[in-house]
């Protein structure tokens, strides 16, 4: 099966006044239709920017500097400035981590749905709110019409991310980069918009990048897994691998800190550190500091080990399954 | 940081959390935040020039200009650049009095710098003590004050001014009390906006309770806080009373004319606008807009380096 | 809604009431009128006949009372230097003033608005740099010394326009104004240009802080994940939300373009409000100051009232207070 998007090499540098800082370092994954993909990682490791990069949507001192981002087989980072935008929103579509903030707090919600449906179909106002009211009935909200015509602020956090997931499914896009939509809600309506979400992908064929820090919602929601560190993707399988068998010192750690995920009655461990500074990152292997498998070899570039469920590690904690 | 453009920015932790500033380092990195911009440095060096040369205008200028014995019609209306009776070259040229006009404008600078800082100095302190009041009393005290204030603040300072120059008469000390009243109303509003958000918040409560009184905790507590904003505050006030006395003494109704000000200065050349004697009117003009512009440039790049959001 | 303007016009009628009492002792307490109008070398008895005939022997509180009492009946009192009852003589340099700051005003939002707009959007531009220095110079520079230099540079050195009063006046829809003549407007450019910088530089700052806030936001980043142009973004998003700040400082602002027409309309000898005020503080014309002062509080008055409902239809999150 073909991949719904494809991102090979991608890199995003940032100029800042501290030195030249790479956020996303040679990212490569694939996602196919109807899947959804778990993209995890601390704050800082450069999950969200990637995100962000595969939109095109980085602003000065950030720069695209490599890669290529295939959506339905077409580069975006080939395409002209108006070409892509017209991506935007078509083809592939993002969704915030802050209902809260992510809509326009002076416009009515319909206004700025029907702005999206209008901006990329030429059909007419009336039926570009038709087309709004479908898209709130897809994801439960129910009294559609009359949503339509509120206000931000006059919707409940779960209900605006919602809505934002609703603008963003307007054109059917082949992908939706999900940028921690749920962090921001209580565990109740995150419970809800996640099973919303697995139903969408199954349902519309819609492959989902799934941008969390929080392991254990990925590990009921995603099909597959990368665990970013310090700007790469230091593991990535099927989240049965992930989970059930981590090589990656790194993603054990981050399982093992998940109280869900561990057995209960015991200490709870933790990864000792915190997200390096991506400044001045050490040589090598970032994770090395903190990780309690690091030998000398580890100052050297770590190879990356495994096809079917790689890590970027020396001593990873299984051998590649053959 | 990356990290800082992503929406809804998580704050990134760094691993080594900052340690606690000293006042001395936070005073020195305002510095060099400060200093990153050559056109505020500029500015700064130019207040710095315009003030030494007006505070030590007796000493610099080659006469007093606004001593009658000084002055000899013979000298009136000369070029810029003329050498006159004193025997001493008049760069900017001389008045209708035979004034020389570089020594009137830098004696005519001190009395701007005079009123705008007393009046930006006496403005604060009447400004922070009412909105200190406002809003560590709260209730009717505030709503009370807070009340007056937002009424002034709807008339604008130059019509306030007007009439309270009309009221009380001409004079530098009259010019003051003035722009005072027409200006604080800014100070009050700011110290109050910033205490009343640093009030909601516990170590004032902590303090509260303790039995320290009521001014210490003010002072103590409630006032470094409401000083930065301040800061930006009054240079931009100061920089609009050294305009509003030149407009005030311009119109007539501000300095007599045996008080050396700017506004009087371009008052007299404005007579003779229609004929080629424009040296009169242009250079005060000059001299005041230079002033007035490097302190608001200052201001706006103090504002700059305070503004959280350009902390990098 | 009703409810809410009913109260707010009650609000305004307190204010203004208070402003007049303000105002009136504030002018009492100004020297005697008596001195400056009358030849010193008049008898003692002429003196006393005119502070009769202006109420000037009354008590304080009896004056106001009789101000009062003439007001509710349209009477503001009479002018002591013109010697014509104050409303005409006001209301007869009102439309003068009022042309001004129209012009002004309108040159201030044309090229202020944009400008900034602009200069948020390329924040870090040359361009940008460019219209900031400007609008620094805008408000910083003293209104009455640019006014002095665009006489000289095009009324003097360039003779193309006049230095100085209002133009012939011509009538446009039944309005009697001097922008229905050529002639008019090329006496009122040059100080509508000089009243505008003052807030031109103001507009362009607060559109730009807007912008650059604007921009950064999530909404925008989000308006743009989905596609929408960068003209949408600005015109349909960003605008709809910076114009609330805008309209509000706009209203502040047209009452101190009002006052600053004090400034202009001396350097430019125009026939307006701002010149009579000023001659009637040199005068001590005590009638005209108080009408003045008062009409200036009920414009501002109204100018309030008018942001505040302005306000609440922009921004949905405000509900006026006191029912719908």
């Amino acid at each position: 099966m073909n991949a719904a998007l494809d991102v090979r090499g991608l890199t995003t540098r940032f100029d800042t006044r501290g030195g030249m800082v790479t956020a996303v370092n040679d990212v490569s994954f694939a996602v196919e239709p109807g899947r959804i993909m778990g993209l995890v990682g601390e704050s800082g490791s450069g999950k969200s920017v990637t995100g962000f990069s595969i939109l095109g949507l980085i602003d000065a001192p950030g720069e695209i500097s490599a890669g290529q981002v295939l959506v339905d087989g077409t580069d975006l980072r080939t395409l002209a400035p108006d070409a892509l935008r017209r991506m935007r929103g078509r083809r592939v579509a993002m969704v915030f981590q802050d209902p809260m903030m992510t809509l326009n707090p002076v416009l009515r919600v319909g206004d700025q749905m029907a702005m999206a449906v209008r901006v990329h179909d030429n059909v007419s106002k009336r039926a570009a709110w038709d087309r709004a009211r479908a898209a709130l009935d897809t994801v439960g909200i129910p009294a559609a019409a009359e949503r339509l015509r509120a206000y931000p602020h006059q919707l409940s956090g779960g209900m605006r991310q919602r809505v934002a997931i609703a603008t963003a499914l307007l054109h059917r896009p082949s992908v939706i980069i999900a940028d921690e939509p749920t962090t921001a809600l209580d565990v109740s309506i995150q419970g809800q918009i996640l099973a919303e979400v697995r139903r969408l992908a199954d349902e519309t064929g819609t492959a989902i990048v799934w941008v969390t820090h929080d392991l254990a919602v990925v590990s009921s929601l995603a099909d597959d897994i990368c665990v970013m560190y310090a700007g790469r993707i230091v593991e990535s399988g099927t989240a049965e691998q992930v989970i059930g068998a981590p090589r990656h010192p790194y993603t054990r750690g981050l399982i093992d800190s998940v109280p869900s995920l561990h057995p209960p009655g015991q200490p709870l461990p933790q990864i000792p550190g915190s997200t390096p500074q991506l400044v001045n990152l050490p040589s090598g292997c970032p994770f090395r500091p903190r990780c309690p498998r690091a030998t000398e070899i580890c100052a050297t570039d770590p190879p990356l080990s495994g096809t079917d469920h790689p890590a970027l590690c020396h001593h990873p904690l299984t051998e590649a399954p053959a | 940081m990356p990290d800082t453009l992503t929406p809804g920015g998580t704050a990134s932790a760094t691993p080594s959390a900052a340690p606690t500033r000293t006042r001395a380092s936070r005073l020195r990195d305002f510095w060099s935040d400060f200093g990153r911009s050559p056109v505020a440095l500029v500015s700064l060096a130019v207040i710095a020039v315009l003030a030494f040369v007006s505070f030590g205008a007796p000493w610099v200028t080659p006469q007093d200009p606004y001593d009658m014995a000084n002055l000899d019609w013979m000298d009136a209306f000369l070029r810029p650049g003329t050498v006159g009776s004193g025997g001493y070259t008049h760069w900017l040229g001389t008045d209708n009095a035979g004034r020389d006009m570089l020594s009137a404008i830098f004696y005519g600078l001190r009395t701007s710098f005079v009123i705008g800082l007393s009046a930006g100095a006496l403005a604060l302190m009447v400004g922070i003590t009412v909105g200190l009041t406002a809003a560590y009393f709260g209730g009717r005290t505030e709503a009370l004050l807070m009340r007056i204030v937002d009424l002034q603040l709807s008339m604008p300072a130059i019509l306030l001014a007007l009439v309270l120059v009309a009221m009380l008469g001409q004079g530098v000390a009259q010019i003051i009390l003035a722009l005072v009243v027409a200006q604080y109303a800014y100070f009050a509003r700011t110290t109050h906006g910033t205490a009343t958000v640093e009030r909601g918040k516990d170590y004032i409560e902590a303090a509260r309770s303790t039995p320290l009184p009521t001014w210490r905790v003010l002072l103590r507590h409630l006032l470094p806080n409401v000083l930065p904003p301040l800061i930006v505050v009054a240079t931009v006030q100061v920089a609009a009373a050294i305009a509003l006395e030149a407009t005030l003494s311009f119109l007539g109704v501000g300095l007599p004319l045996t008080e050396p000000s700017l506004g009087s200065l371009i008052s007299n050349g404005f007579k003779y606008i229609h004929t080629d004697r424009t040296w009169l009117s242009i250079y005060p003009g000059l001299f005041l807009m230079v002033t007035v512009v490097a302190i608001n440039l200052v201001g706006d790049r103090v504002r700059h380096v305070l503004d959280p959001r350009n902390q990098r | 809604m009703l409810g809410y303007l009913i109260r707010r016009l009650a609000q305004a009628a307190v204010v203004v009431l208070a402003m007049s009492v303000i105002v009136f002792v504030g002018v009492y307490a100004i020297g005697n009128p008596i001195d400056v109008l009358i030849d010193p070398g008049a008898t003692q008895e002429i003196r006393e006949k005119l502070i009769a005939q202006y109420g000037l022997d009354q008590p304080l509180w009896r004056q106001y009372f009789t101000f009062i009492a003439n007001v509710a009946q349209g009477d503001m009192g009479t002018s002591m230097v013109y010697n014509i009852p104050v409303v005409d003589l006001v209301f007869s340099r009102l439309p003068a003033t009022l042309e001004l700051v129209f012009v002004s005003v309108c040159i201030a939002t044309l090229i202020g608005i944009p400008a900034g707009l602009y200069a948020g959007y390329r924040p870090n531009g040359v361009a940008a740099k460019l219209i900031m220095a400007l609008s620094v110079l805008g408000f910083s520079v003293p209104t009455f010394w640019i006014g002095m230099l665009l006489i000289m540079a095009f009324a003097v050195n360039l003779g193309i326009l006049p230095s100085g009063g209002r133009g012939d006046v011509g009538s446009f829809l039944g309005i009697n104004t001097s922008l229905a003549t050529l002639d008019g407007w090329s006496h009122v450019i040059l100080p509508a240009i000089n009243l505008s910088l003052f807030k031109m530089g103001l507009l362009i700052r607060l559109t730009r802080a807007g912008m650059v806030e604007a921009m950064r936001t999530d909404y925008v980043r989000f308006a743009r994940a989905q596609g929408l142009t960068e003209r949408e973004i600005v015109f349909s998003h960003v605008l709809r939300n910076i114009s609330i700040p805008i309209v509000t400082v706009f209203g502040l602002e047209l009452g101190s373009t009002l006052a600053f027409a004090v400034v202009t309309e001396s350097v430019f000898t125009w026939p307006g409000v701002g010149k009579l005020i000023i001659d009637s503080i040199l005068q001590l014309d005590r009638p005209v100051m108080v009408t003045y002062l008062v009409l200036v509080v009920i414009l501002f008055v109204l100018i309030n009232l008018t942001v505040d409902l302005i306000y609440a239809r922009l921004d949905p999150r405000v509900r006026l207070k006191g029912g719908s």
